[in-house]
């Protein structure tokens, strides 16, 4: 049986911009969240090293500082009047958080107290400014702690475990989504006159990933299934330190509070790559340069991997080098306990006394659903659909351009999520309910009980890590024409054998096979655009380098990609070629130049 | 690379009404999760294998489960930790849904009793900047600002056990780190429930809470700093 429900307004996902959007819109009109985890579960709750603003609590700080450098660490592919916005309206969005009664550190004054982060700078790039605002290194668990809260506080309505199959897009009017309840398998329809999508990132199509193993986008996969666009899906950014192999991020924080990064010989290479911000260079670049010193044998003992150093001793050494400082062990354990203690637990390092090996790392994606600066979700180029938002991770505003900056996902989230909030409020109020299609959950009632009853050979784990080791292989820090032909090849032919599946769990209760199944063939769509859209872009900017094409090419690529699939409107993965379309960036300010740290 | 038997406590209500055990042998190395094992039993072997999972480094608090008879989070649990033979089963003192996921609910609504919200009936600041707050002040909660709810610490203790109606030691601990927060106005109210008979006074500091805690927080204290509060009807 289906169980109906009709909501005003309907949040998918429950991290910082879903919470953020849902309290902004709860004043509105009646709100509900549906969420595939709890929502303390969520994402954001591991963001660990802080969140922007321009408080200057503790040095000047300006916010055209601040947008500066979000265009430039975007590799100018930012849209400039979205970076504005973030920008500015980071200041009053940390206020409000404080106000909810988040506990952020604070300075003896007793002002929330700000750090170094990487790309972050003063006056346009003269060296590095204290500017991320943070709760030890559980910052972003703070955030969703805190938004939950407040959540609780009005009354915000949840469906907790419930995953969503289907977005309900008809004659371009967003008009309900349809989402199973995991507890015990049944479908359920809600009706709504606006839909937020904040579903979070997809990073689990990499092999090494920071990414939960929720983050597999199965709303911005149905809505591309239902013929709408994909902004810039070529760019994913690798983060520098994640632990080796495994993948789990050691935060900026620990470069902000004074670690180095050294190669096998011990030397502090990033001296030879980017002279001024070195260890605080934005992610992308330290990713490639890391790799550069793996490829020129300078790993440790000649292996992929280098040393991320936090020892008192080390930090101290470089203590009056530009940015330098100078640390105690104990100011390091209160800074940064929860990395100090991954270190610990996942390495069996003891971090005060040695280095630590890491490795780049999948973390999150600049690209996703395009929107306009108020999350409402676009068509094409020019138009948007009615009564469709989005925001956070899965969206595209676009803030990142090529390559986000250290602690602006969170700042995304929060100043994002709040414009998406109360513009899905607004609408609420003005809006009626479109009539839902007859039948409106068939499809997607059809597509999961194939799944569920399908028989094949194919093992859903087996085909996720192939799509995910061809990923990370040819479609991760350095990418060249051929690797991506084949990664794409690759990821066709496991989607062929995507219909050949057999799932062990037949039943309705807690069907996490049934759950992974789906979330596989989301994934399958998703890596599908990343490589083609990536393929396509003939250049190198941010995230995106290319061995054949190393270079930026503003005359040819100054432009954002949407992705469309050629053949639409369905629930189940699309058998179609990626079409592509291309969207102006917005320059308002600041000129493209060469990008150097 | 080490041999290893995964001996996990299983129930579906769709299959059988009474529990029952499966084992799986595995070659672990010492440095895998345990949460990576039970993946690789559900991707590799048993589909129907269920349990709660997402972050996989400690952070989200949804893989809390008894590991060898402690309460764990099991992406925070290394092989190397234990023997050859592990045993796993679900949280104890909470209902069953599937394999090694509990009904949560319970949980969550006792956790809302205690008014886990920032309250205060101040304005902020005219200038609409932050309220001021000392390192100090801000260090006197700080240990309970690090609870992600994943119940290791309500479902280790004897009081709970005893009586589900306890609201435990998570939700304490949440009203702890509102009623020392020096910007919070909500203290009485919390306090007055925290004074119930289903309140703090259920505790009787058997510790199972603090040692099942994998966030490291000392959750004992901070209920004992709650009955003094209670008790002396000064916050401090």
């Amino acid at each position: 049986m289906t169980h109906h429900h009709q909501f005003d307004a309907v949040i998918v996902g429950a991290g910082g911009a879903g919470l953020m959007a849902a309290l902004q819109a709860a004043r509105l009109t009646n709100v509900a969240v549906i969420s595939k985890m709890y929502p303390t579960r969520s994402h954001t709750g591991t963001a660990q090293g802080g969140i922007a603003a321009p408080l200057g609590n503790m040095e000047e700080d300006h916010w055209e500082w601040y947008m500066y450098d979000t265009v430039k660490g975007g590799d100018y592919l930012v849209d400039q009047d979205a970076a504005e916005i973030l920008a500015r309206e980071s200041v009053e969005a940390i206020y409000e958080l404080e106000h909810m009664g988040l506990p952020f550190d604070r300075t003896e004054e007793g002002r929330i107290e700000q750090r170094r982060f990487g790309g972050h700078t003063r006056d346009y790039g003269k060296g590095p400014v204290m500017r991320s605002c943070k709760s030890a290194d559980r910052t972003g668990h703070m955030i969703l702690q805190t938004l939950y809260q407040n959540c609780i506080k009005h009354n915000v309505r949840f469906f907790n475990e419930f995953f969503v199959a289907d977005v309900l897009v008809h004659d371009g009017v967003a008009r309900g989504v349809v989402a199973v309840e995991i507890a015990t398998g049944e479908l359920h329809l809600f009706h709504a006159k606006a839909v937020l999508l904040a579903s979070g990132g997809f990073g689990r199509m990499f092999a090494v990933t920071s990414n939960a193993h929720s983050l597999t986008g199965e709303p911005v996969a149905a809505l591309y299934r239902r013929g709408l666009p994909l902004e810039d899906m070529e760019f994913f950014q690798f983060h520098p330190t994640g632990i080796y192999k495994m993948g789990i991020l050691l935060s900026e924080a620990a470069r902000g509070e004074g670690g180095v990064l050294l190669n096998g010989r011990g030397e502090r290479f990033l001296e030879n790559y980017a002279p001024t911000l070195m260890d605080l260079a934005p992610r992308d670049m330290l990713s490639r340069f890391i790799y550069q010193e793996v490829a020129a044998g300078r790993g440790v003992d000649g292996k992929d991997y280098v040393y991320l150093d936090i020892r008192p001793e080390t930090i101290n050494r470089y203590g009056s080098a530009p940015g330098g400082r100078t640390v105690t062990a104990a100011e390091l354990e209160e800074k940064l306990p929860d990395i100090i203690e991954m270190m610990r637990v996942y390495m069996g390092v003891e971090p005060m006394r040695e280095p630590v090996p890491i490795q780049p790392t999948a973390h999150y994606a600049m690209g996703g659903i395009p929107t306009d600066n108020d999350g409402r979700v676009l068509a094409g180029p020019a138009h948007t659909v009615s009564g469709l938002f989005a925001a956070g991770e899965c969206a595209c505003v676009s803030v990142h351009g090529a390559n986000r900056l250290g602690t602006n996902s969170l700042v995304d989230l929060v100043v994002f999520g709040r414009r998406g909030g109360k513009a899905l409020g607004e609408f609420c109020r003005r809006a009626d309910y479109a009539p839902l299609p007859p039948q409106a959950e068939a499809e997607a009632q059809g597509a999961l009980a194939e799944l569920r009853a399908s028989r094949g050979r194919e093992r859903v784990g087996t085909l996720r890590s192939e799509l995910q080791r061809v990923m990370m292989d040819k479609v991760g820090v350095f990418r060249k024409a051929a690797g991506m032909r084949e990664a794409l090849s690759t990821v066709r032919a496991l989607k062929e054998r995507y219909t050949q599946i057999g799932l062990d769990d037949r039943g309705g209760t807690f069907n996490t096979d049934l759950l992974e199944a789906f979330e596989l063939g989301a994934l399958l769509d998703l890596a599908e655009v990343t490589a083609a859209s990536a393929l396509q872009r003939t250049e190198s900017r941010g995230a995106q380098y290319r061995d054949d094409f190393p270079e930026r090419d503003d005359t040819h690529w100054l432009k954002h990609t949407l992705a469309y699939c050629s053949e639409g409107a369905s629930v189940r993965p699309t058998r179609g070629e990626v079409r592509f379309e291309a969207k102006p960036v917005v320059v308002t300010r600041f000129e493209p130049k060469p990008r150097t740290y | 690379m080490a041999k290893v038997t995964l001996k996990i406590k299983r129930y579906d209500p769709e299959r059988e009404p009474a529990s029952w055990w499966s084992e799986h042998a595995l070659e672990a190395e010492p440095t895998e999760r345990v949460l990576d094992l039970l993946n690789r039993v559900k991707w590799e072997q048993d589909g129907t294998l269920s349990f709660r999972r997402s972050c996989g480094h400690g952070i989200c608090g949804s893989d809390s489960m008894r590991i060898d008879g402690a309460n764990r989070l099991a992406c925070k649990t290394l092989v190397s930790e234990l023997g050859s033979a592990i045993t796993i089963e679900p949280l104890l003192g909470m209902r069953v849904q599937k394999d090694l996921i509990v009904d949560l609910e319970p949980f969550f609504a006792a956790y809302r009793t205690v008014k886990p919200y920032f309250i205060s009936n101040a304005p902020p600041p005219p200038d609409g900047r932050e309220r001021l707050q000392t390192p100090a002040q801000r260090l006197r909660f700080d240990d309970t600002t690090k609870c992600i709810l994943c119940a290791c610490c309500t479902a280790s203790c004897p009081s709970f056990w005893a009586s589900s109606e306890y609201i435990g030691p998570a939700s304490i601990v949440q009203a702890h780190r509102f009623i020392f927060d020096s910007r919070d106005e909500g203290a009485g109210e919390r306090l007055q429930v925290a004074g119930e008979t289903m309140g703090v006074w259920r505790c009787h500091t058997a510790f199972n809470c603090t040692l099942a805690c994998p966030r490291g927080i000392n959750i004992t204290q901070a209920i004992g700093e709650v009955k003094r509060a209670l008790a002396t009807g000064r916050v401090e």
